[in-house]
């Protein structure tokens, strides 16, 4: 059966890899496997702004979806952004094969909080399960809390649920379904 | 799906905000330069145009002049990475809905879009509200929400189930044959053939022919049997145009097809009998005619059993954005274009026009107004040249100078709610002689409000 895979991009935290993985198999029902780390994407980082750009860590990171693989998510510790926007949580392209989540706007400490692992873990799940929801061709859900909503801030994160409406559940099942056993 | 239009001269930009809106459940096109845009936005519609400042050729505000130019009322977006006070300054003064710096903050782009957008569907929801209503301003083909067309429309449905006689009376394009078709589509005979005959184009021989029919051999060039319009339109309607203008003799014929309802073709001896309905329509003045002794008086009555008169389009003006409105559905659809609505400018020119050729008229302005717009509106330039140069209104000089005075006083009056002061002062007279004048004319002020 095909995976979903989970690419570390430089060192993340082991528990953060473990609740994404268990999380991503629960929502996806179909097995999450970890890949072994790869160096941090300096090959995207943009000097003026001082972030990385998401559109080509997308680009790269698909080279590592392996031939069972479904869909590639690749997490990265380091700032995103897109040439059009400030940031981004995460970024994948509709119906692609790769997704890409950033921590760095996820932790607490950005806001000058006291770090939180808990609530890491919980944006986190969510803005995995968000973008990959994109790879499978969800478009953003008018329900505030459908996991697909729109968050343009970490507060929004926080506010909606870590699962999708019943709706976008049935889509995405479809999809994977037609996925997993063509006709 | 709402579409979205991002126009910007760099790739990199045009894929990733089409990425990003695309997550966000849009349909988006994405070109590299104003007149790629331009020429989008005339083929299809888009909710929203994002539109980078900075271009070669023609940068963001000529395309925003451009689009208002063509009278295309998409909102537009302009985006930049160089935003100064007098850009921003001169982007909304040309009309751009909003003006933002690259790279956005996500929420604030996405909140622009969507506030556009929900504000268009508002917009098309009240199309859709609009067009229910106008359903009923309308009597099948006929349009017209003024209380005289609403008289009429009422007029349609109680002569329609009768077998009687009707006469149209009204000036030529205001819809005379149409009225005709509606009472024949209301009636129990709307199975039954509808068949017209321009009277007045043809001499009275032919009349005849074209009336009654002839047999093979009835005059010269008869070589066959051929059945008449009174045949044909048996167990359905006739509808006879232009009545005032047939000859003594086809009035005779007709009285006697009346009285009788029985004929004879030309050159025949069978007696034929039919269930026709007769509807006659002209745009003369029958009773002027029957008393200068030009059409028979019998034949006048046996016609003038019931009457309905057109209103000419100069009378029912309120109608005229209506009328518009369907006749843009209309040609929209023959013409394959999206003429969506028409510009105040050009509204007024064509409410203040006194249309002599009536809805006709009308609709052959807006049959031209169609093909030669460009963009999605109707401006001023599109209307034929005729309607540019202003014309005064006709004199009606049928009427006497007495006559005259006393509708001009009436109208000022109506046009002043009855304020007798204003009125005299428009007039140019003091207000004794209006009194005296209303007096003597037996205006009363509520004469005004007819």
């Amino acid at each position: 059966m095909k995976s979903i895979y989970i690419l570390p991009l430089g060192e993340i935290a082991p528990e953060i890899l473990t609740a994404i993985k268990t999380e991503l198999t629960n929502v996806f029902q179909v097995p999450t496997k970890i890949l072994m780390p790869v160096a941090n994407p300096s090959y995207a980082f943009e000097p003026k702004r001082c972030q990385y750009y998401s559109s080509k860590i997308l680009k790269a990171i698909s080279q590592y979806l392996p031939h069972d693989g479904l869909r590639v998510l690749g997490i990265t510790e380091v700032d995103l952004c897109t040439p059009v926007l400030t940031f981004v949580f995460g970024e994948a392209l509709l119906d692609g094969v790769a997704a890409v989540i950033s921590l760095a706007r996820l932790r607490q400490e950005f806001y000058q909080l006291p770090a939180n692992m808990a609530i890491l873990i919980n944006r986190a799940v969510k803005e995995a399960i968000h973008e990959l929801g994109h790879t499978f061709g969800l478009v953003h859900c008018n329900d505030s809390q459908c996991v697909i909503s729109f968050s343009p801030n970490v507060l929004s994160v926080d506010h909606k649920g870590s699962n999708f409406c019943p709706l976008c559940q049935e889509i995405l099942t479809n999809r994977i379904v037609e996925m997993i056993e063509p006709k | 799906m709402d579409r979205i239009l991002v126009v910007d001269d760099e790739e990199i930009m045009r894929e990733s905000l089409t990425d990003w809106l695309k997550e966000d459940g849009y349909e988006v096109l994405a070109v590299e330069d104003g007149f790629k845009a331009l020429e989008a936005i005339q083929k299809q519609t888009f909710s929203v145009m994002l539109v980078d400042l900075k271009m070669p050729k023609m940068d963001g505000l000529e395309v925003l002049r451009e689009v208002k130019r063509l009278g295309i009322e998409t909102p537009v977006i302009i985006i930049t990475a160089y935003a100064t006070v007098d850009t921003a300054v001169a982007a909304m003064k040309e009309g751009a809905y909003d003006y933002i710096i690259k790279p956005f903050n996500p929420e604030e782009l996405g909140l622009a879009i969507k506030k556009i957008i929900e504000h268009q569907h508002l917009k098309k929801e009240n199309i859709l509200l609009r067009k229910e209503l106008s359903k009923r301003y309308q009597f099948q083909d006929i349009i017209g929400k003024s209380p005289k067309m609403q008289a009429v429309f009422e007029l349609i449905r109680t002569v329609a189930p009768t077998k009687s006689t009707v006469l149209i009376q009204g000036e030529s394009g205001t819809g005379k044959e149409m009225v005709a078709r509606a009472i024949h589509e209301a009636s129990l005979r709307k199975d039954g053939p509808f068949i017209a005959l321009a009277c007045g184009a043809l001499p009275e021989t032919l009349l005849e022919a074209e009336l009654f029919g002839h047999e093979k051999g009835a005059f010269t060039g008869a070589n066959f049997q051929k059945k008449g319009k009174l045949e044909l339109a048996d167990g359905g309607t006739l509808f006879l145009d232009e009545i005032g203008d047939i000859s003594p003799k086809s009035q005779v014929d007709l009285l006697r097809f009346l009285q009788e309802r029985e004929f004879r073709r030309l050159g025949g001896t069978e007696t034929i009998k039919v269930d026709v309905r007769i509807i006659a329509a002209t745009n003369k003045n029958l009773l002027k005619l029957v008393e200068q002794g030009k059409f028979r008086d019998d034949l006048y009555y046996r016609l003038n059993v019931i009457t309905i008169t057109l209103p000419p389009l100069r009378e029912r003006k309120e109608d005229i954005p209506l009328l518009i409105t369907h006749f843009l559905e209309k040609y929209n659809i023959e013409t394959g274009k999206r003429i969506e609505k028409i510009s105040e400018a050009a509204m007024n020119i064509l409410m203040d026009y006194h249309w002599p050729g009536n809805v006709r008229e009308l609709e052959n302005t807006i049959e031209h107004a169609v093909v030669v717009s460009e963009g999605n509106t109707i401006m001023p330039n599109s209307l034929p040249d005729f309607l540019k140069k202003k014309e005064p209104t006709p004199i009606d000089t049928s009427k006497s100078l007495e006559e005259m005075e006393k509708q001009h006083i009436i109208q000022v009056l109506k046009e002043q709610q009855g304020n007798i002061s204003r009125a005299a002062e428009i007039l140019g007279i003091n207000r004794v002689t209006l009194y005296r004048k209303m007096k003597e004319y037996d205006i009363k002020i509520e004469d005004s409000d007819k």
